[in-house]
């Protein structure tokens, strides 16, 4: 019974326990329902990678319509891949939050917080699990309006203009999507993806696909932040809660990556995009990216917003593997969608805890704390060799299948740009450690009575970094099932 | 001419689209960028009403002797979209009257230096 609906309630379950929560007075109940759901949504994902990890596609239909008529949920490999780092960055966050949302967000909004906690989640699971287009752009909105309200919660006013500045190129995005695919309905009679996928093949010459698709692509370039599109998320990022700023790094522009992924390989395919300049503009953009955005984090004074600006150029790799549209380049880019969400994920917890602690993440204010806050310290260490893709860590892995596609299209400039930007990183996580650790604690400092963060904070960051270091070890999880997934996405490569 | 008064619907939903999109990039005003925002957003909603209308097609409620109807999707799609607009503009303007709290104007410029000199 609830084997068979199982691609459903991982996104009604979040979705339905949102109002209840809502309803929920305020203390520590709506934060242990939530995890609650969080931890069920995980382990029903991880399930349904089970499922579809043999090369199985699970078709559900909702409310019995058939598709293409009815809306269809379509579960192979990529969609179980992306549904698994968000719930597993949701199961891992919310036993996080308890503390820290506790230390930021007033007393009286935490079960408001915690519904449309649940509400962004939902939105993202469901872009994860659509098969729908037009559905999707519902879910879309559904994890954007929540993720406005909760940046908006960030204590400093600033908070307040970040989060508005998101909606206004939010909704912007969304609006372009939204166009996109009025038009292709008008050209295909059908929202249905894979439809979608086997009408368009006899259109491809028409103007208005061509005008569609390039509406669909600059929409989700600026919800997934890539250069220079990116300008919201700096902002966003820096003046969010910690916890929220974990969850959003960690999984709502590899949500959106996701998407990208879906409409180029699964929806126009390949040989669709190979006829317009949009792959070659891809691969000038991420370079671009890559390599402006690390500069900028390097002079940033703010640990969230130099990562923030890292996270922007990491995007820059993701869309590499778009940019190929190799195989080996697809299966970069999912392994990276994975592996930077633990990084990203691990990294911002640790920053969240020196927030905690110290009450700032400016970098000024944090000089010397590694040896008062020892384990915090170890977790931005390691998360931050893993940035830069030190064997023996999960953001290797990623970095040596982007540079095996680029070899293999023998594009040397672009092996030349990730080794750059890889040494980029080098000097902006030296930052971090050099003030964290070598620069001596100011006299008359403030913080000089401050401790390591509590358990609740450093269990969840270290099952992170931990992550880190296995994903680096054993490759079967993550290049697996992106290999698998590559599979459906670009039928006929070979491996 | 055809191409003029045929599409009427279409150019009016670029010139909304147009104008919308302006207001939202040039106004420094944090409501009338909300404002142009949901001018861009009607634009779309034009869009998806005239995508449709079948020429010569009837109302869509079944009927005897009528074979041609207009297609009721694009209607239905849009009612959700309508939706999605006005929570996103309700929570743009309770932004808005945040934003005045906490720094007393909602002129972008405003805001902007009083950030730059902290």
């Amino acid at each position: 019974m609830i084997e068979s609906h199982l691609s459903l309630l991982i996104v009604v379950l979040p979705l339905l326990a949102a109002p209840i929560i809502a309803a929920l007075p305020n203390g520590r109940t709506p934060w242990l329902v939530s995890t609650l759901v969080c931890w069920s949504v995980f382990a029903m994902a991880c399930m349904q990678l089970i499922n579809v990890n043999t090369g199985n596609v699970i078709s559900y239909e909702l409310g019995g319509w058939a598709p293409p008529w009815g809306i269809e949920y379509r579960i192979d490999a990529t969609n179980a891949l992306v549904a698994l780092i968000v719930s597993a960055i949701a199961a891992v966050t919310l036993p996080y939050a308890l503390k820290s949302v506790a230390s930021e967000i007033p007393k009286k909004q935490h079960s408001l917080f915690y519904a449309a906690f649940m509400l962004c989640i939902t939105g993202l699971l469901g872009i994860a699990q659509t098969g729908d287009i037009f559905n999707l752009f519902v879910f879309l909105e559904i994890s954007s309006l929540s993720s406005y309200a909760l940046i908006s919660l960030g204590k400093q006013r600033q908070a307040l203009t970040a989060s508005y500045q998101y909606l206004i190129m939010g909704t912007i995005g969304a609006t372009f999507f939204l166009i996109g695919v009025g038009l292709l309905y008008a050209m295909t009679g059908t929202l249905n993806m894979m439809d979608m996928a086997q009408r368009l093949p006899a259109l491809y010459d028409h103007r208005t696909i061509h005008t569609a698709f390039a509406f669909i692509m600059v929409g989700f370039a600026l919800k997934l932040a890539l250069f220079p599109l990116h300008i919201w998320l700096p902002n966003a990022y820096t003046y969010a809660p910690s916890v929220v700023t974990v969850f959003l790094a960690a999984t709502a522009t590899k949500v959106a990556v996701y998407v990208m992924l879906r409409v180029i390989f699964s929806v126009f395919g390949f040989s669709f995009i190979e006829k317009t300049p949009t792959d070659e503009l891809f691969l000038i953009l991420c370079v671009a990216g890559i390599l402006m955005m690390s500069f900028y984090a390097i002079h940033q004074h703010d640990i969230k917003r130099l990562l923030a600006y890292s996270s922007v150029a990491q995007i820059g790799y993701m869309m590499l593997g778009v940019g190929f549209g190799s195989a080996l380049g697809l299966t970069a880019t999912l392994v990276h969608l994975f592996n930077h969400a633990l990084m990203k994920g691990a990294l911002f917890m640790a920053v969240g805890a020196l927030v905690y602690r110290v009450g700032s993440s400016r970098l000024e204010l944090c000089s010397g704390l590694g040896k008062q806050m020892p384990w915090t310290f170890a977790a931005i260490v390691i998360g931050g060799l893993s940035l830069i893709g030190v064997p023996g860590t999960a953001g290797f892995i990623s970095k040596w299948y982007l540079v095996l596609a680029a070899i293999e299209k023998q594009n040397w400039l672009i092996v030349a740009v990730i080794l750059v930007g890889s040494l980029l990183a080098v000097i902006y996580v030296w930052k971090i450690v050099e003030v964290l650790y070598f620069k001596p604690a100011e006299e008359n400092n403030v913080h000089s009575s401050v401790n390591e963060a509590p358990l609740m904070i450093l269990i969840p960051t270290w099952l992170l970094v931990l992550a880190n270091l296995y994903f680096g070890f054993d490759t079967d999880i993550t290049v697996g099932t992106a290999q698998q997934a590559v599979q459906l996405l670009l039928p006929g490569a070979s491996q | 001419m055809e191409l003029i008064i045929g599409h009427f619907n279409y150019w009016m939903v670029i010139i909304i689209m147009m104008a919308g999109f302006y207001t939202v990039i040039s106004r420094g005003n944090l409501v009338k960028k909300i404002a142009g925002l949901n001018i861009f957003q009607v634009s779309v909603f034009l869009l998806y009403i005239s995508i449709g209308n079948v020429k010569e097609g009837a109302t869509p409620i079944i009927e005897k002797g009528v074979l041609l109807y207009s297609n009721p999707l694009p209607h239905v799609l849009i009612l959700t979209a309508i939706v999605v607009g006005v929570a996103t503009t309700s929570l743009g303007l309770a932004l808005v009257i945040r934003i005045k709290e906490a720094y007393g104007t909602i002129e972008e410029d405003d805001i902007h230096s009083q950030d730059q000199s902290l």
